[in-house]
């Protein structure tokens, strides 16, 4: 199966019953996929929107009437869902997207793969904020990771992004499909409770329309009753900080990572496609005192988890774009943190790793 | 007078054999002249046309963005004026860039009133992400996104009124053509390009590789269409209907039967419901249009 197919379909494994896109190489098969299944499964909602702006709108208000929903797109489409982004963060609307990474800026390279998109992630609308951002380096991942998006976006009521690359969404492979997927829905918001209260993990119960309670949902700064107070610079102080920190807070103990090799002195960190030239580096050639640290949650960085590499020298951090990651570990470490950056849509070889592995050698 | 043997397009760019579109912007910049500069949106003309390392235009070609070519001729056109200059500016986009995300920009474009000259391709769908619906798919065809089977009938809207839509913004010319009509579109792209204010005009351009039919065929298709009613020429000028091309209209079942698209509603039976509902698209247009010949 495909990882664009894959991903459509562990989104549906999870539950999701709203789907608002519009066509963008190289994701458009999720949207096809989604328009061939979705007609098929009773209250379910395939929309195909005249733009990206409006796709991500329309997943935003499906989501406030109880849905589980996606978008998918690419480059070009990402960025023109930017504000909508913002929105949903502010209005802690949970959501899914799917973005097929493909070589930029603007129209770039369609059909190539690339990871430039993941600063454009974290930090692309306006404004203080933090998000989740997963990234798959296989097939089985687009399957799993979409499905566990939507239990993340439900439980910090936040907009969840599958940062996948042309090379994994197009890719073909062996796909085992669960008989079930673990759903954890949002936590339904108590009695009593204004509906931007937060709870101790600074999330607020969910009440989307419809469910007996009165629901003011704004982008502009707002109290807990959600009504917009937009001058006094406590409010917008307590709950921009709180948007950060529900998030960034739990960073160590939503980790999802591998990894291989604890002793290891060349250590890669690795995310998406550069894995598998990680994986064939490390596990297959055995090359030797290297290992890895494979993040399949890239936001929020869990940079607790280079501690668990005592004896290394020297990071190596492997990406399809000119140095995005790596600048987040640098920040992290009193190592030498070494780039090996690739763009123009070609994989690394394991020849690039093994040649970094020697320049960490002979500069540590 | 347009120079007919003008050529700003040249052979061997990279679309299908029997490409209606690359039929179009060779006939377009028969009746702009040499004196254009041309907008393009993303999309199957854009690729085609510019495959690297070489270009098929013989005038300044920019790609713009998917959504914003309206925009971008608004800044050019604008320029110009302020320069003293007057190149026609004309925009080349096909349907979806036309009909859903490039709405909000054209909408700015024409109610500004730029002196630039829009033009759809309008193959009914996006076919160069692989033949998705668009706003301008007609009712009932069957695309990636819009599929026909046990619970579809294909898409289940009518197209998109964009020419109506466009002449109630109060542009003076508004245009409709056909690729199976040659000198009409030469006709109509000249008098738009010298009338001054925004223009818009929308060429059917059959896909043989979308609408699943012969590339041999493509001009006999942009005929039937015209010939059932399910597409009009005509023109609007200053917001009053002028000319339009007058048939003896065929049942709409000839023009539907010889495209995959409308497979489904011959088999594996003949679905005379949903035939019915088109016929009566094309009826809606011969009244509104009075496009039948009286005998």
């Amino acid at each position: 199966m495909q990882g664009n197919i894959a991903s459509a379909e562990g989104a549906l494994a999870a539950g999701c019953t709203f789907f608002g896109g519009y066509p963008i190489t190289p994701s458009t098969e999720v949207a096809e996929h989604m328009a061939a299944r979705m007609p098929k499964i009773k209250g379910s909602c395939f929309i195909q929107m005249e733009d990206e702006i409006a796709s991500m709108a329309a997943i935003i208000g499906a989501a406030w009437t109880g849905a589980r929903s996606m978008t998918a797109t690419s480059g070009p489409g990402f960025s023109l869902m930017m504000e909508n982004i913002g929105y949903a963060v502010m209005t802690e609307t949970p959501c899914v997207l799917v973005n097929i990474q493909r070589g930029g800026p603007s129209t770039g390279q369609p059909t190539m793969g690339a990871q430039g998109d993941m600063m454009q992630v974290r930090f692309g609308s306006h404004g203080d904020y933090s998000i989740i951002a997963l990234c798959p380096s296989s097939v089985q991942e687009c399957f799993d990771l979409t499905a566990k998006a939507f239990n993340l976006a439900d439980r910090f009521r936040t907009p969840v992004f599958l940062m996948a690359d042309e090379v994994i969404g197009h890719m073909r492979e062996k796909l085992e499909i669960p008989d079930s997927v673990e759903i954890v829905r949002p936590k339904t918001l108590p009695e009593g409770m204004l509906p931007f209260t937060p709870g101790p993990d600074g999330v607020p119960g969910f009440a989307p329309f419809g469910t007996g309670r009165y629901t003011h949902v704004t982008g502009l700064t707002h109290d807990e009753r959600g009504y917009p107070d937009t001058t006094n610079p406590a409010r917008h102080d307590a709950l921009v900080r709180r948007l950060v920190s529900k998030i960034e807070d739990a960073r160590h103990e939503i980790a999802d990572y591998t990894i291989v090799n604890e002793d290891a002195e060349y250590v890669f960190v690795c995310y998406g496609a550069p894995v598998r030239t990680v994986k064939e580096v490390v596990d297959k050639r055995k090359v030797p005192k290297t290992g890895y640290l494979q993040l399949r949650i890239v936001w929020p960085f869990p940079e607790e988890l280079l501690k668990r590499f005592p004896k290394c020298r020297a990071f190596i951090v492997p990406e399809m774009n000119l140095g995005m990651i790596v600048r987040e570990v640098g920040r992290h470490v009193k190592i030498p943190v070494i780039p090996v950056s690739r763009i123009g849509g070609e994989l690394h070889t394991p020849e690039d790793l093994i040649e970094a592995v020697k320049i960490a050698e002979s500069t540590t | 007078m347009a120079d007919k043997s003008l050529e700003m397009v040249e052979c061997g760019h990279r679309a299908c054999g029997g490409c209606g579109p690359a039929l179009a912007a060779r006939l377009i910049l028969k009746g702009a002249g040499e004196r254009t500069i041309i907008c393009a949106a993303t999309g199957c003309m854009e690729v085609f046309s510019t495959p690297y390392p070489q270009t098929a235009w013989k005038v300044p070609w920019v790609h713009s963005l998917f959504q914003n070519s309206a925009a971008v001729a608004s800044g050019i056109e604008a320029s110009l004026k302020r320069q003293g200059r007057d190149e026609h500016v004309i925009c080349i986009c096909g349907d979806g860039a036309t009909f859903d995300i490039g709405v909000l920009c054209i909408s700015g474009a024409f109610e500004r009133g730029h002196n630039i000259t829009y033009i759809c391709y309008d193959n009914e769908a996006y076919m160069n992400t692989g033949i998705q619906r668009s706003g301008a798919t007609p009712f009932d065809a069957s695309t990636t996104t819009s599929p026909a089977g046990k619970n579809s009938l294909g898409n289940s809207r009518p197209k998109k009124d964009m020419p109506q839509i466009l002449a109630a913004h109060g542009a003076p010319y508004v245009a409709t053509c056909s690729i199976a009509y040659p000198n009409d579109i030469i006709k109509k792209v000249e008098r738009a390009v010298n009338i001054d204010g925004p223009c818009y005009i929308q060429i059917h351009t059959p896909c043989c590789t979308g609408w699943g039919f012969d590339g041999s065929k493509t001009i006999e298709l942009g005929k039937l269409a015209i010939e059932t009613g399910l597409w009009v020429n005509f023109e609007i000028v200053n917001g009053k209907l002028e000319k339009v091309k007058k048939v003896k209209r065929k049942p709409v079942e000839d023009y539907l039967k010889v495209q995959k698209r409308f497979a489904h509603l011959f088999k594996p039976s003949l679905n005379t419901t949903e035939i019915a509902k088109i016929q009566a698209i094309a009826d809606a247009n011969a009244e509104k249009y009075g496009i039948d010949l009286k005998i």
